[in-house]
Order: C-alpha cells, then sequence, then structure tokens
C-alpha cells in the first residue's frame, strides 16, 4: 500500500479556490458505481462550467436565429453575440486582427483546412513537410494525404526517451525543400509542452512556415500567437471547457488572404452568377454554410471562464497538482511513467506491471474514476515506447490532491488483484 | 451494483496471467488474425483441422485480461470439437455476453469454465475484449485470409 500521509494532503499555496471552480461544474457532483466521480480524462475533453452552459442555454431560450442573414431583430443579436466571441478568441491568443480567427468544427477540421487549401495550393512534388513523432493522428494523416496527393514528402522528428524532441535531428532536418512544419504544442498522449518559439524561429530561418496544433494547450497555458510567430494555430473549444463541435484555425492575414477557399456555399461568397462567384473576405471566405453558432457563443463564455480565473493562476494550480500527482503515482510499485519531460503539462500516462491499460481502464471506472486506456490516437507514441496501450490520468482545474490519493488507492486495487 | 470480481474471476486472473494452448502452432492448417483497434488488441489463432474436427488449437499475441483469458478460454473448450460444435458454442456464448438471451442454469452448465467471462455484459465497452478471439475463430473456420477486426 503507498502510504497517504497528512502532509501531503495539505492544499497548495496558489490564488485558485478549487472548491469554488468545483461548484461552477455541475457534472462533477455525481456518483458513479456508488463512489463520487473523479473524472481525469480532460486530455480527451473536459466537462463544462454553468457559466458556458447557461450562455448556451440562453442563446436557443432566448435569440436563436441565423447569422449574418436576417434583418430582423433575434438576427441581429446571434451575429452580435457570434461576432463578439470571434472577438474574445482573438484577445484570448493575441491576434492581430479579427479577420485572422477562422471559425471551424475543432482542431482536426483546422488542419485539414489549412492542408487541402494551403497544402495543395503551395505544395509540389519533392517539398517537403515536418511532423514529430509525438503527433495526434489529427497531425499525421492530412499530411499523409496532401503527401500523396503532391507528391511532397513527410518528415519526422523522433522523441528521446523522455518524450522530448530531438532538437538537434529537428535542425538536421530542415532544408531547402522544407515548406510546412506541423507540431503540436502540448502532447495529449505524453504530456510534453514543445519550445514551439524555438520551433517557429528554426523553421522561419528556412523560409518554412509552421503551424501548432494547440488543441490540448488552451486550458493550460497562455497562447500568444504574436510572441509564437506561428503561421496557423489550431485549437477545439471542447478541451478548454466549451462545447464540442466548435473550435479555431488562427491563420496569418496574408497566408489566409493568398488562400483558395476550402469548402464553398453561402456566407463565403459576396456575390454569385452562374458566370463567375466573387469570394466573401477574410473571415467569412473560411466560414461556408450555417456555423454552430451556439457553439461558438458557448466558446466565448469559456474564454471568459478561463480569463475570469487567469491563465496564470490556472498554470500555477496545476503545476503544483502535477508535481503531487507525479510523486505519489510513482509510489504506487511497478508504475512507470510514459513521458517524463522536462516542460509538462498536468498529464500522466503510465503502464501498471504487465497489466494492460484497458483493465485499468475499468477497474478505475468501478472506483468512480474516469481515465483514457489506449493509444490516445497517437500510435507512433506507443510504437516509439514499444508498449501497445497505456493508462492516461490528464488533470484540469477543477481536480484536487484527494482525487489523486483516490487515484493512488485504487491503482494500489489492481495490483490487488492481479497480484 | 456490479461487483468487479464478476469480471475478474480467479479463472480469468489465473487464465491471464498462465494462458493455456500459448503459442505459435507450427503445423496450422488454418491462421486468423484478430485486431481489436480501440485497445490494441492483437491475438493470431492456429487451427489444425481433422476431417471436421479440431484436432489443434493454439494462440498467440498481446491484449487485456479479458481478451487473453477468453482466447485461453476458448482454446480449451474447443479441441477435439467439430465445426458444427463449435460454432454452436460460440453462438450460445456470443448470445449470453451480447444478451441477445438471458442467462439460465441450463445455458450456463452448457458453457461450463467459458461462464467466467459473462460478467462482461455489465461492460458493454469490454465484450469486444471477450468476443475477439471468437470471431477471429469464426474467420478461420471460414478460411478467410484479411484480419478481423472488432470496429
Ligand atoms: C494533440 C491533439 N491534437 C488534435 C486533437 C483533435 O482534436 P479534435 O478531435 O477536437 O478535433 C486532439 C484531441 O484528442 C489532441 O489531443
Amino acid at each position: 500500500m503507498s502510504e497517504i500521509t497528512a502532509e501531503r494532503v495539505s492544499t497548495p499555496a496558489t490564488k485558485l479556490d478549487v472548491e469554488a471552480v468545483r461548484s461552477d461544474f455541475p457534472l462533477l457532483h455525481q456518483e458513479v458505481y456508488g463512489k463520487p466521480l473523479v473524472y481525469l480524462d480532460n486530455a480527451a475533453t473536459t466537462q463544462k462550467p454553468r457559466q458556458v452552459i447557461e450562455t448556451v442555454d440562453d442563446y436557443y431560450r432566448h435569440y436563436n436565429s441565423n447569422i449574418h442573414r436576417g434583418v430582423h431583430n433575434l438576427s441581429e443579436k446571434a451575429t452580435a453575440a457570434y461576432e463578439e466571441a470571434r472577438e474574445k478568441v482573438r484577445r484570448f491568443i493575441n491576434a492581430t486582427d479579427l479577420k485572422e480567427i477562422i471559425f471551424v468544427r475543432g482542431a482536426t477540421e483546422g488542419i485539414n483546412l489549412v492542408a487541402h487549401s494551403y497544402g495543395v495550393s503551395s505544395l509540389k512534388t519533392g517539398d517537403e513537410i515536418i511532423i514529430s513523432e509525438m503527433e495526434h493522428h489529427s497531425n499525421i494523416v492530412p499530411w499523409q494525404i496532401l503527401c500523396e496527393q503532391t507528391g511532397a514528402i513527410l518528415k519526422v522528428i523522433p522523441i528521446n526517451d523522455a518524450g522530448e524532441l530531438d532538437m538537434a535531428a529537428y535542425e538536421q532536418l530542415l532544408g531547402p525543400r522544407t515548406r510546412l512544419v506541423s507540431i503540436v504544442h502540448i502532447s495529449n498522449a505524453l504530456g510534453t509542452i514543445n519550445p514551439v518559439k524555438q520551433i517557429v524561429e528554426m523553421a522561419h530561418a528556412h523560409n518554412a512556415i509552421v503551424l501548432v496544433d494547440g488543441a490540448q494547450a488552451t486550458a493550460h497555458t497562455a497562447i500568444d500567437v504574436q510572441a509564437l510567430d506561428c503561421d496557423f494555430y489550431v485549437f477545439s473549444a471542447h478541451k478548454a471547457f466549451g462545447p464540442t463541435g466548435t473550435g479555431v484555425l488562427y491563420g496569418k492575414a496574408e497566408l489566409l488572404d493568398a488562400m483558395p477557399p476550402y469548402q464553398s456555399g453561402g456566407d463565403m461568397i459576396k456575390m454569385v452568377t452562374f458566370k463567375k462567384t466573387l469570394f466573401n473576405e477574410l473571415p467569412y471566405k473560411f466560414e461556408a454554410g450555417t456555423p454552430h453558432i451556439a457553439g461558438v457563443i458557448g466558446m466565448g463564455a469559456a474564454i471568459d471562464y478561463i480569463s475570469g480565473l487567469g491563465l496564470d493562476n490556472i498554470a500555477a494550480y496545476e503545476h503544483e497538482l502535477l508535481g503531487y500527482a507525479t510523486s505519489a503515482v510513482q509510489e504506487v510499485k511497478g508504475l512507470r511513467l510514459v513521458g517524463t519531460a522536462h516542460h509538462k503539462t498536468s498529464i500522466l500516462s503510465f503502464i501498471l506491471g504487465s497489466i494492460h491499460a484497458h483493465d485499468i481502464g475499468t477497474i478505475l471506472d468501478h472506483e468512480g474514476i474516469a481515465v483514457r486506456a489506449g493509444h490516445h490516437c497517437a500510435m507512433p507514441v506507443m510504437e516509439r515506447f514499444s508498449i501497445p496501450a497505456t493508462a492516461r490520468a490528464s488533470f484540469a482545474i477543477y481536480n484536487t490532491r484527494e482525487e489523486v490519493n483516490t487515484l493512488v488507492r485504487a491503482l494500489d486495487k489492481c495490483r490487488e488483484i492481479f497480484a | 451494483m456490479f461487483d468487479l470480481k464478476d469480471l475478474y474471476q480467479e479463472v480469468i486472473v489465473d487464465h491471464n496471467r498462465s494462458p493455456r494452448n500459448f503459442g505459435k502452432l507450427e503445423d496450422a492448417d488454418r491462421v486468423a488474425e484478430g485486431f481489436n483497434p480501440l485497445c490494441g488488441d492483437r491475438l493470431n489463432l492456429y487451427l489444425k483441422m481433422e476431417d471436421d474436427r479440431i484436432s489443434d488449437i493454439r494462440f498467440d499475441g498481446s491484449g487485456c485480461a479479458i481478451s487473453v483469458a477468453s482466447a485461453s478460454l476458448m482454446t480449451e473448450a474447443l479441441k477435439g470439437k467439430t465445426r458444427d460444435e463449435a460454432e454452436q458454442v460460440f453462438n450460445e456464448f456470443h448470445d449470453l455476453v451480447t444478451e441477445k438471451k438471458p442467462e439460465d442454469t441450463d445455458s450456463i452448465t452448457h458453457l461450463g469454465k467459458l461462464a467466467a467471462l459473462l460478467g462482461v455484459k455489465d461492460y458493454p465497452t469490454r465484450v469486444k475484449c471477450a468476443t475477439l478471439c471468437w470471431h477471429t475463430l469464426h474467420s478461420a473456420l471460414e478460411g478467410n485470409t484479411t484480419p478481423v477486426t472488432t470496429e
């Protein structure tokens, strides 16, 4: 048995009032198999605070209507709220201009948009695209397909045993044919925080552009696209307390301007005749059809929620919790962490003796603990570490040290069952 | 309330720790591969047929406790059975774990040790782990060459 001492349970000294935060999330207050829910699957999707739920509810109850189309009062209200969310996103990631904020379905669609629109129009046979060994499938497959379509070549930055990028190897991969580098900001399978600013500088020195997959970043760390100087940045609202089915593609205006539309239809046009169609300006050129209006407005509320807590406070709290959890789980006999990068977010991916991750997932579930078990849509990472799967506990602002202790006790139970 | 002990029974823990009939069957005349993309379970099933009878059956691969124990128990249950008998056990087992048929004492007696796996029916995501080997068997008996996946 791992011991849980009183000292370890004492609350960390940060400005975040975790009990107040928890009271904002209605879903957390329930039992699973008769045990209080411990939700540790935040890298898959986070729970939603009542502020987001109420904002979406309010939209459907009081001003649901289509945007940019009606002259009536409801449509004007909906359009204003939708565009206000765009301004919230702009401020949230410190973009210079509203036209650089494209609403999409999520990180996956953002990457696909760039691969189809920028990739197909700009890449030629023999051009090179660089990704890394720690990418989510959504940042691998679109580039593989693009390579098949254009004859471009995919190159992969290897990672070391701690789950960090091999930056020397990256330097070697960059060359005169490198056109695009697409890299994850924070790895969902390992928790590694990549040195994005440095990656961008190095790519720009070779005139290559950079897309950053920020799916795991926005709930945990402040984003400043100008400071990073990345060319594209994508993220999903649902991983940062917002609704599913909505997200953002940020792109530098001059790149977006030069890119052909991705999908076509209503909203993305200025004028249509059967001879010729005039495309709308940014950002609408890339927003064909009726978008997820409620989702976008809800994402705005999620950003307000995060800003209200303060990303510095969030990062400090999670850093403490990660430190606590890391040393706590390492006391479980036979547990090995997969992903021990120096710069890490609050994700613990691990294997436990010879117990399969799926069995761990089921046993933890029985203790009320929700974790992810599997390859985390990052099969090359599993291959790199020669394991079929890991169990992953991923933490958010509402998780506590007590929950970590519950996790540790449940892991001991896994060992007992398979003893 | 579901009890974990119903899922991870002693038989299952034991067959996971020391799977029976584990390892390649060198003179197999039928081989099939099963794959569960959700959790990465991988299974190779080797059969040796004598006319219509399974004279030998072995498996290898890696997976969770449920999938390994299920494959181990299946090989034990099927050695020496005819093709029709094997299909019959498969159908019975499948209907019970997918709750197409209610459990009764008769069917449980029929299944023998395999009944230890019936605990999975309370865990919908784990049913595939228990049935992977059976689908692979089906494919081996049919002589299919494309790998079976649970998706
Ligand atoms: C690192 C990373 N990139 C991309 C994605 C894809 O996000 P979505 O499914 O919301 O489009 C995820 C989600 O799991 C992720 O973790």
